[in-house]
């Protein structure tokens, strides 16, 4: 008899857990549709808006492989030495433009970065105790970072007049932004102990950043000065287009002139460039990396 | 003992913890030198790049003068007659980044699967595949565009292309790396009670790497947000067209009036796709 009524208790309490189980999962669900819905609706008024065609779309989409066709280069095996030479007619042009396009990045990126060292400590939560001060430089890193570098380079070109200085320094602002939000989340993620340490030892505060801080977030730093030297060989490469230096210029015109076989020699040295500085960054990324975790 | 103070005591013993760690106290001469040949190094070709790029004193000081006059144009920001006309354009960046990160997304999920190690164990597939995408993804968006402007004309549909195809390759490498680095038990599992390949796929990998794709998606759309911004520079849509014009045509209010537009889109979509992130998959997770 008791055993009776404990199963049906048990077939109580287990009814009542599925019925929960099921309005929980139901909840879910329609959270689930009303979120896909949403979507359905964000994606269908953006092919309006982005005038999206599917027609034409397929009517035209062999124009794509056939693009791609005619900016290759004729390579014969018989001639291959002269077809090599007659489409890397310009390599010694084209070689000190590409030169000019990495200077450019790596001086955007060294000034940047220094940018971002004197702001991030004013920006990092634990190191300063005045809000404003938080509040105000999180704004400035925020509008440097958020504005696209094309966009400076467009105003620098106007005050400066062409050439690689204004994407120089186009890169240095919005580096200096991207940086900047970086150093602050590293500097807000250091172990305060040696910072106290330092401290209690007598050191001043710039020996406490200097032998407390700066060792526990130079790699860091370096790290992500890398990365962001990568980005802005790429970001480089089409700063020419506005006129602020390196060979966006002479790619504008090339696919503008419809000059085919240049196309690709010069898209083929970008992307080879990028890839290099892609693997070296990387190695070098490791390594410090690596140097870090060491005891 | 009497008469020594603290500090004495210490620099008495400092001789011997000199000599117990003389790897702290005194390296070899190579690797003392290495971090300044590296710094002079570094520091030389910034000192060339500086000349090389045209840094001089008086170039800068006209070129910040000139600026300055610029700043003070732009205020204060002002539409003039063509606020609909802007705010169009921004619905149309906004579009661009939706559908071209979207679209990104899903081109990339089949891709992303032929790239993983552990789905397609075959080194020297895995190598052209991975450096086709690197190749896709070396060229930037807006050679992209104009390559798309060829094929389907000017407007803002050469644009949400442009977006998508470069986005399909850096999705494409971000999810493999993610599917390489998914655990292998709930695979095993799948296997071990009788699953083909795609049941492995659906049930074993995807619930792991579905967080991680939410979080790089959304990250991108941000991203995308401010390349949409630049696109309409070359002729694919968005707010860049008039950003370029007005900027050209030395129109410094309705200049500041577009980029604050631009400022205002790009902090919102940030703090929405955040909410998201936070919303679908449960935890502040950085996008690595």
């Amino acid at each position: 008899m008791s055993r009776l009524l404990a199963v049906t208790a048990d077939h109580a309490a287990i009814a009542r857990l599925e019925a929960s189980y099921r309005a929980h999962q139901a909840q879910r669900r329609a959270r689930s549709v009303l979120f896909f819905a949403a979507l359905v609706v964000a994606v269908l008024l953006s092919a309006w808006m982005g005038e999206v065609d599917l027609v034409r779309f397929g009517t035209n989409f062999h124009k794509l492989p056939n693009y791609l066709a005619s900016i290759m280069p004729q390579l014969r095996l018989g001639s291959l030495g002269a077809d090599l030479a007659e489409w890397y007619w310009g390599f010694g042009r084209w070689f000190r433009l590409l030169m000019e396009t990495i200077l450019i990045a790596y001086v955007g990126t060294v000034l940047g970065f220094i940018g971002a060292i004197m702001l991030c400590f004013s920006a990092s939560a634990n190191l300063v105790r005045q809000r404003w001060v938080i509040a105000v430089s999180r704004r400035l890193l925020e509008i440097q970072r958020t504005v696209p570098e094309i966009v400076y380079a467009l105003i620098f070109v106007i005050a400066f007049g062409l050439g690689p200085l204004p994407g120089v320094l186009a890169l240095a602002i919005h580096t200096t932004g991207a940086l900047g939000k970086l150093f602050a989340e590293v500097n807000e993620n250091i172990d305060l102990r040696p910072v106290e340490g330092a401290y209690a030892a007598g050191g001043s505060w710039i020996q406490t950043m200097r032998y407390a801080v700066l060792p526990q977030v130079a790699s860091n730093y370096a790290s992500y000065a890398l990365l962001r030297f990568e980005i802005n060989v790429r970001g480089a490469s089409v700063l020419g287009f506005v006129g602020a230096g390196g060979i966006g210029q002479e790619l504008l015109t090339t696919i503008r002139q419809f000059y085919y076989a240049d196309i690709s020699a010069i898209l083929l040295m970008i992307i080879v460039t990028v890839m290099l500085v892609d693997i070296g960054t990387e190695r070098l990324r490791h390594y410090l990396l690596a140097l870090e975790t060491r005891p | 003992m009497s008469g020594r103070t603290l500090r004495q005591v210490a620099l008495a013993g400092a001789g011997l913890i000199e000599q117990r760690h003389a790897a702290v106290f005194s390296p070899p001469l190579s690797q003392r030198l290495l971090g300044p040949a590296i710094a002079a190094g570094l520091l030389a070709v910034l000192v060339f790049g500086l000349y090389y790029t045209g840094f001089t004193a008086s170039r800068l000081w006209n070129g910040l003068d000139k600026l300055g006059f610029i700043v003070q144009f732009m205020v204060p920001p002002d539409p003039g007659k063509h606020l609909w006309t802007y705010l169009h354009a921004l619905g149309e960046t906004v579009a661009i980044a939706l559908l071209g990160t979207l679209v990104g997304a899903v081109l990339a999920l089949p891709l992303a699967f032929l790239a993983a190690k552990n789905i397609v164990p075959n080194w020297i597939f895995h190598f052209t595949w991975r450096r086709g995408l690197d190749t896709v993804r070396g060229v930037d968006i807006l050679i992209w565009a104009l390559i798309w402007i060829n094929v389907v004309g000017l407007g803002p549909f050469a644009g949400i292309l442009a977006i998508a195809v470069s986005d399909m390759a850096t999705f494409g490498k971000m999810f493999s790396e993610a599917i390489e680095a998914a655990d292998k038990r709930p695979v095993e599992g799948v296997t071990a009670a009788g699953g083909g390949p795609m049941h492995t796929i659906r049930f074993g990998v995807l619930p792991e790497i579905f967080p991680v794709m939410i979080s790089q998606v959304l990250y991108y759309f941000e991203s995308n947000t401010r390349s949409a911004t630049i696109i309409g520079i070359v002729g694919a849509g968005g707010i860049g067209l008039h950003l370029a014009d007005t900027i050209r045509l030395n129109e410094w209010q309705n200049v500041s009036f577009l980029i604050i537009l631009v400022l205002v889109t790009v902090m919102a979509i940030d703090r929405l796709s955040t909410r998201l992130r936070f919303a679908l998959i449960g935890k502040r997770q950085a996008p690595s």
